[in-house]
Formats: C-alpha cells, sequence, structure tokens
C-alpha cells in the first residue's frame, strides 16, 4: 500500500473519532487508570452508551499522565465543551453521564479541565493546569490522547512520518541528523544515541541486529510501561529508522514479563504495521527489510544491563561480561547489535520529521531535549511528565507535582531507582540533567523519582535498595554478591537498633569497594543510595545507633504502638481493623494493645479519629 | 504430561534461544515447571539438565512448586515500600500465615513479593489474579483477600 493511501484512511479515522460535531467518551484505561478502578466504570460508560445509541462513540484511551487523578473520562457532545472528569468510579458514572448528555449539565465539582475551545465557567483549561502547563511532550505526544489500539491514529498525528523521510535519506544522513540533535540515551546512562548507531552501522560483522530494551526494571520509574501502552507505534518507528540507520534487518523488543498491557499492545501494534507494508519485506516499496520480534523476559533485573539482556535473549542466564567488546561490536551470537532504550527511541520519529534543530533547542547544552520523569511517593500529584532537561527539582516537585501532601514536610527525592541516590532539599534548585544529577551523587537513571517526607526513615529507604540489588544480584562477581550481602546486614542491624557506631564506617568503607570493583553496572551503583543517604542524612543513622530510634517512626524494630487509655474513646473501630486480633477492649473501655501479637501494621493508627493510638 | 509437553515443543524449532519461551509455555499450562519438564526440555533443546535448570532458577518468574489457586502479588517498588507495603505483606503474611514466596497448605494462596509494576502513582499496589488494587491498606488488603474465599 502507498503511504498516501495509508494516510487519507488515517486521516479519515482520525476525523471520525475527533470530529467535533459528534458525542464522543474517552475513558483512560492504562495500568493506572485499571488500578483506579477504569474497568468497572468502563462497564456502566458502555451500558449507559448502549442505551442512549453512543456504543460506538465509547474509546479506551491511554494515560494523560494525571494519574492522581484517574480514572479519568473525557466528556464531548456538539454544543458543549469538551471536559475531562476526574476520579470517575463506577458509581459516579450515570448521575455524570445524564446530567452532560442529557441536561447539558457540566459538573465543575468532579470536572478537572475543559480539553477544547473557550472553556466553561468554574473549569481550568488543560493547557493551563499547574501540572501540564510547563511540559513539553516529545516523548508524550499521543498518550491518552489517541486509541493506543488504533495505527490510523497515531499515523493521522503524523506517525510514520518519520520512517518515510528517513528512507529518502541515506544511512548516513540519518545517523548525523540524530547526532546534530544531542539525544542521549534515556535509559540512564546518557550516552549519544547518534554516536552509538554509528558505531554499530561502521562495526564489521553481518547481520546487525537492532534491541529495543524495555526491560523497566527500576522500582518507581514506570515511563516506559507508560509510552508502550499509550503510543506503540512510537517504538516501533523508532526502531524502524534505526534498522534503516545502521544497516539491521531484525529487530527484537525485550520487554518485561510483568507489564502484560504493554506486550499486548506491542503485539496488537506489530500485526497492524505488518499487514499496512510498514514493517517486513520492501518496507514503502524501497526494497528495505525489517523485522521485529518480542522476546519477554522472565523476572530478572539485571537483564536492563545490555551484555545481561543479550545473554537472555539467547536463552541464558543474564549474566553480564566485561566490556568491550561492547554490544555495537560483538552483540547477539557475536554480531553488531545497536541497543537503545525505549524513550529513546519513542524521540527519533519526532527528531526527524522536525528536525535536529528544533529537538536541540530544549535542553540544557550538554542534555538535549525533553526527559521523561515518574512522580511518585510523598508526593500531591503522582504520574508521568515530561519536561526539557534543565527544569529545576523544585518546579518538578512542588510547581508541576504539587508538593507533599497531607501537610507533611519534603525530606527528599530520590532519583534513578537502585543505581540513584536521595537528594536533599538542599539540592532542590539544581537544575535536572545528567551532569548536575551525577555530581550530587544521584543520576538520572531512567527517570523514576520517588519523593519523601518526613515520615519516610532514610536508612530504611537504604537498607530497601541494598536488599533490593542484593536479591537482583546475578552472583558472577564477588564484590557485588558479597558486599551487597554485607552491606544489607550492617543495615538490617542498624534499623533494629542493634548496630555500633564503627558499623557505619565499615558500611561507608563495603560500599567504595562495591562501587569500585563491581563487573557491571548493577554492582558498580548499588552502593549510591548508601553513600548518599551516609551523606545528607547521617544524622538519621545516628539516632538508630546512639539511641536506638527511629526518628521518622517507620522502622518496624523501633517502633511500638500504644493505646493512650485517656484519649481512648473505646469506639471498637481499631479493634476491627487490626488485622491479627491484637487489640483487646469492650465497647466504651480504653482498648490495649497486646505487643506480643502486634505486627505494627499501623492499621489501628490509620483508624484512630481521637488520636488515642501513638507510636512510641 | 508428555503430551502436553509435546505440544508445547511442536511450537519451537529446538534452538537455545527457544528455551525462555518455551519455560513461559510450560508454565502456562502447569502453573509451574515440574522437573519432569525441565528435563524434556534439556533434551529436546540437547542442553545439559544443568543449564535448564540453572536457567529456570536464575528468572524469578519461574516456579518450582505448584502454586495456590489465587495468586497474590504485592508490589514491592520504592514508591510502595515508602507508603507502607512492607506493612500490607505483613498483614497478609499474619493472616494467612504464609510467608513470601510459599503457598498456603490448602492450596487457595500463593503470596509473593514482586520488584515493581509500575503502577507507582498508586501505590501501594496489590496485585491478585491479574486484577491490580491501587492505594490498598492493610485491613483492606485482608478483605480483599477473604471475599475470594
Amino acid at each position: 500500500m502507498r503511504f498516501e493511501t495509508i494516510r487519507e484512511q488515517a486521516l479519515n479515522a482520525w476525523t471520525d473519532f475527533d470530529a467535533p460535531g459528534k458525542p464522543r467518551i474517552l475513558v483512560g484505561t492504562a495500568t493506572c487508570g485499571q488500578a483506579a478502578g477504569a474497568g468497572a466504570s468502563l462497564d456502566r460508560i458502555r451500558a449507559y452508551a448502549a442505551s442512549r445509541n453512543l456504543a460506538d462513540r465509547v474509546w479506551e484511551v491511554g494515560c494523560l499522565g494525571l494519574c492522581y487523578a484517574e480514572p479519568l473520562v473525557e466528556l464531548s457532545q456538539p454544543e458543549l465543551p469538551r471536559i475531562l472528569y476526574a476520579g470517575v468510579l463506577a458509581n459516579d458514572v450515570e448521575p455524570l453521564l445524564r446530567g452532560y448528555f442529557e441536561r447539558g449539565d457540566l459538573r465543575p465539582d468532579m470536572a478537572l479541565a475543559t480539553m477544547n475551545g473557550a472553556g466553561a465557567a468554574g473549569i481550568a483549561r488543560f493547557a493551563d493546569l499547574p501540572m501540564i502547563r510547563s511540559q513539553v511532550r516529545v516523548v508524550l505526544r499521543n498518550s491518552g490522547i489517541i486509541s493506543p489500539g488504533n495505527a490510523y491514529h497515531y499515523i493521522a498525528r503524523g506517525g510514520y512520518e518519520g520512517l518515510r523521510l528517513a528512507l529518502s535519506m541515506s544511512p548516513e544522513q540519518v545517523i548525523e541528523e540524530v547526532q546534530a540533535s544531542g539525544l542521549r540515551g534515556r535509559g540512564g546512562a546518557g550516552f549519544p544515541t547518534g554516536t552509538k548507531w554509528e558505531l554499530c552501522r561502521k562495526a564489521k560483522g553481518e547481520p546487525k541486529y537492532v534491541v529495543c530494551n524495555a526491560d523497566e526494571g527500576d522500582p518507581g520509574a514506570f515511563m516506559d510501561r507508560s509510552v508502550i501502552e499509550n503510543d506503540p507505534h512510537s517504538i516501533i518507528e523508532g526502531m524502524c529508522i534505526a534498522a534503516w540507520a545502521i544497516g539491521a534487518e531484525q529487530g527484537y523488543i525485550y520487554a518485561r514479563a510483568e507489564y502484560p498491557l504493554a506486550i499486548r499492545r506491542l503485539e496488537q501494534a506489530l500485526q497492524q504495521v505488518r499487514d499496512m507494508g510498514l514493517l517486513g519485506s520492501n518496507i514503502l516499496g524501497t526494497g528495505f527489510n525489517f523485522q521485529i520480534r518480542i522476546k519477554k523476559g522472565a523476572g530478572a533485573f539485571v537483564c536492563g544491563e545490555e551484555t545481561a539482556l543479550l545473554a537472555s535473549i539467547e536463552g541464558r542466564r543474564g549474566m553480564p561480561h566485561s566490556r568491550p567488546p561492547f554490544p555495537a561490536q560483538e552483540g547477539l551470537s557475536g554480531k553488531p547489535t545497536n541497543i537503545n532504550n525505549v524513550e529513546t527511541l519513542a524521540n527519533i520519529p519526532v527528531i526527524i520529521t522536525r528536525g535536529s534543530g528544533w529537538y536541540s533547542r530544549h535542553g540544557t547544552e550538554k542534555s538535549r531535549g525533553t526527559k521523561t520523569f515518574a512522580l511518585a511517593g510523598k508526593i500531591a500529584r503522582t504520574g508521568l511528565i515530561e519536561v526539557p532537561l534543565g527544569t529545576s527539582l523544585r518546579d518538578i516537585v512542588f510547581t508541576i507535582g504539587g508538593g507533599v501532601p497531607d501537610g507533611r514536610q519534603f525530606k527528599a527525592v530520590q532519583t534513578g531507582g537502585p543505581s540513584g541516590g536521595c537528594l536533599s532539599a538542599e539540592y532542590l534548585d539544581i537544575a535536572v540533567d545528567y551532569e548536575n544529577l551525577a555530581e550530587a551523587g544521584a543520576i538520572m537513571g531512567s527517570g523514576g523519582m520517588v519523593v519523601m517526607d518526613d515520615e519516610t526513615c532514610m536508612v530504611d529507604v537504604a537498607r530497601y535498595f541494598v536488599e533490593f540489588t542484593q536479591r537482583e544480584s546475578c552472583g558472577k562477581c564477588a564484590p557485588c554478591r558479597l558486599g551487597t550481602r554485607q552491606m544489607l546486614r550492617i543495615l538490617t542491624d542498624i534499623c533494629n537498633g542493634r548496630a555500633k557506631r564503627e558499623d557505619l564506617d565499615l558500611l561507608e568503607e563495603i560500599a567504595h569497594v562495591v562501587q569500585a570493583a563491581s563487573l557491571c553496572g548493577l554492582g558498580q551503583t548499588a552502593p549510591n543510595p548508601v553513600l548518599t543517604t551516609l551523606r545528607y542524612y547521617k544524622d538519621e543513622y545516628e539516632a538508630h545507633v546512639r539511641d536506638h530510634r527511629c526518628p521518622a517512626g517507620q522502622c518496624p524494630g523501633l517502633l511500638r504502638y500504644v493505646i493512650d487509655p485517656e484519649a481512648c474513646t473505646g469506639c471498637t473501630a481499631c479493634v476491627r481493623k487490626c488485622t491479627v486480633n491484637a487489640i483487646a477492649g469492650k465497647k466504651n473501655q480504653p482498648h490495649v494493645i497486646d505487643q506480643e501479637t502486634c505486627i505494627t501494621c499501623g492499621a489501628c493508627y490509620a483508624v484512630c479519629r481521637f488520636h488515642a493510638v501513638t507510636k512510641v | 504430561m508428555q503430551q502436553q509437553l509435546q505440544d508445547v515443543f511442536d511450537r519451537y524449532t529446538g534452538e537455545q534461544s527457544e528455551l525462555i519461551p518455551i519455560l513461559q509455555d510450560i508454565q502456562d499450562v502447569f502453573g509451574y515447571i515440574p522437573s519432569e519438564a525441565m528435563s524434556e526440555t534439556a533434551r529436546f533443546l540437547n542442553l545439559p539438565a544443568s543449564t535448564v535448570y540453572g536457567v529456570t532458577t536464575f528468572y524469578a518468574q519461574f516456579h518450582l512448586s505448584p502454586q495456590g489457586r489465587n495468586r497474590i502479588h504485592v508490589c514491592q517498588g520504592t514508591a510502595c515500600h515508602v507508603r507502607g507495603a512492607e506493612k500490607i505483606i505483613t498483614a497478609i503474611q499474619a493472616h494467612l500465615g504464609i510467608a513470601p514466596g510459599e503457598t498456603s497448605q490448602d492450596f487457595e494462596f500463593s503470596l509473593e513479593g514482586v520488584a515493581c509494576f509500575g503502577s507507582c502513582a498508586l501505590a501501594p499496589v496489590l496485585v491478585v489474579n491479574d486484577t491490580v488494587y491501587g492505594k490498598v491498606t492493610p485491613a483492606q488488603a485482608v478483605d480483599i483477600l477473604e471475599a475470594l474465599r
């Protein structure tokens, strides 16, 4: 099929989808929407739509990144503004839809924003929302706007135009364009993408391979899942362009098994472009051949490391080997292999269509372009954002993310997952780019940002990360295998109030050895969370060691819940909530917690309305 | 079992790069990887049984023993951790009497901690039989499980 024909069909499909003259209901059903209950809401919406003869006007879309407000539903009808509603649970559906469609009631109390035109009284415009205002969406250009199961939607918004253009350029020209854009690897290490492609293009050996690293393992990071679920074609198009540039005919997407929806979306998208002739043999009649296969991971964090990933594709244990040789020289089956992360690839089509000049206008001198960040933890507006590199941490956490909720105090922001570090309030004004984060002791990583407040124990956070890396260490090299285990032992002792002052020095010493001597990135960066917390939160470590006290009131070994008999009204709320029946007491009489049975889950603390349950 | 294994092998050509997909298919059929299936896979791929065992045990996804009717996954990602995932595990553990990685004696429940589901914005997250629950409290977690009995 000619591209013009495909594009014409796509524009027709888009007009049908987006026509202002027709009613329309959009429901966000990415993983975050589903976790918030979008599935049940969708059932009710479909039932209502069927009763009004609107069944074919209901669409499932991806995630706008406003995950805190899920389930999100957008309603549209001629003569009325398009409105995005937040927190639409199953029971809200009928009153909301009846009001909007039958009485023109805009329900400003549930509305988050207007999506088009003049707006409506008392409802903010989408582009003016504090979470949206300063974003520049390149990677997220289609997220939540198109139906991810519909290839035509992607194409109508400029999709595969980058591939068409790239195929009219020479591979060298494509590589030059990517180099000129200044794009650096978004998986974390930040290696210049164009240079990587050039190395692979020039490497001797045939065939060559392109691999998309979709093994997003950093806990606290979900941008790759989101990009795949919401806009799978952007990655496929990026891979096709990469394959043309380096001269590959076979590609693999290595995706985490924990992301079933993302894998389904990819399979569906691959089939669609094969059917259209945008993937496979003789793509768009140019003689260029390229195939893509999906490889499902099997639950091993270390497989995000590129040499381990290749071992896993080959059916072996995912153990890294030392580099060189780099995969660009000797990768899959010993052949030159170009490995890029999901977000990196999603940038490529835009760089080709809008040009490297446009792309490199965003960002800082050494860190060009935009970066997505996953905001999570103790932050008011959790979700997924994309901002120009160089945006300050303060803007990200407070202006966009809305700061720390429940009146608590900001303590730290953790970037870069288990390889990253925790940055304290004094770093809030740094401009976020690869260099500045590394200088502060953290790393960019894949872009997870977990905010911590005064109820988060930083020693426990360090212990948490080391427990993670210790569990995920593949065991090949001794510094990582043994070092993480010893660090974990010391940190566990500290959290339980069993450690001595000297243990802090020993912990730091081991951390430096593991950092210097480990084989791959997993071990080399595993000590980062320990070293940054030791650097910025030494007082918390000392409180655990010296006073056997956890200042944040989190470490279970140093924590007890007790009930103040004066404040207790004997309402039995905590008795009923206790998951292990550890609370005794009759109605209207003070209750008592049996410390032997208590598992310090905090259910009583959370439920008590009289502040009678206290931590000691 | 022979026939079921053969059905799986029929979809493959017998190269080592197919080992992980084969094990994933076997687990889809049996719910775990029986030891006999490992030996048969080794024979099919012409690999030492130790290699197949090594790969099976390397990846967290594969189970070597039968799993419960209801599979409980508690997310242990960073966001879930700082929002109290540990307390959810402790509560479920106390309620069902099984630790992460274990299956209850009546094979009703298996409990597992999982690195990260990527639903961090709705932490803490609990996944029971592919249904994702966001912003869960320890007490709610126990209620969700009781409703499955």
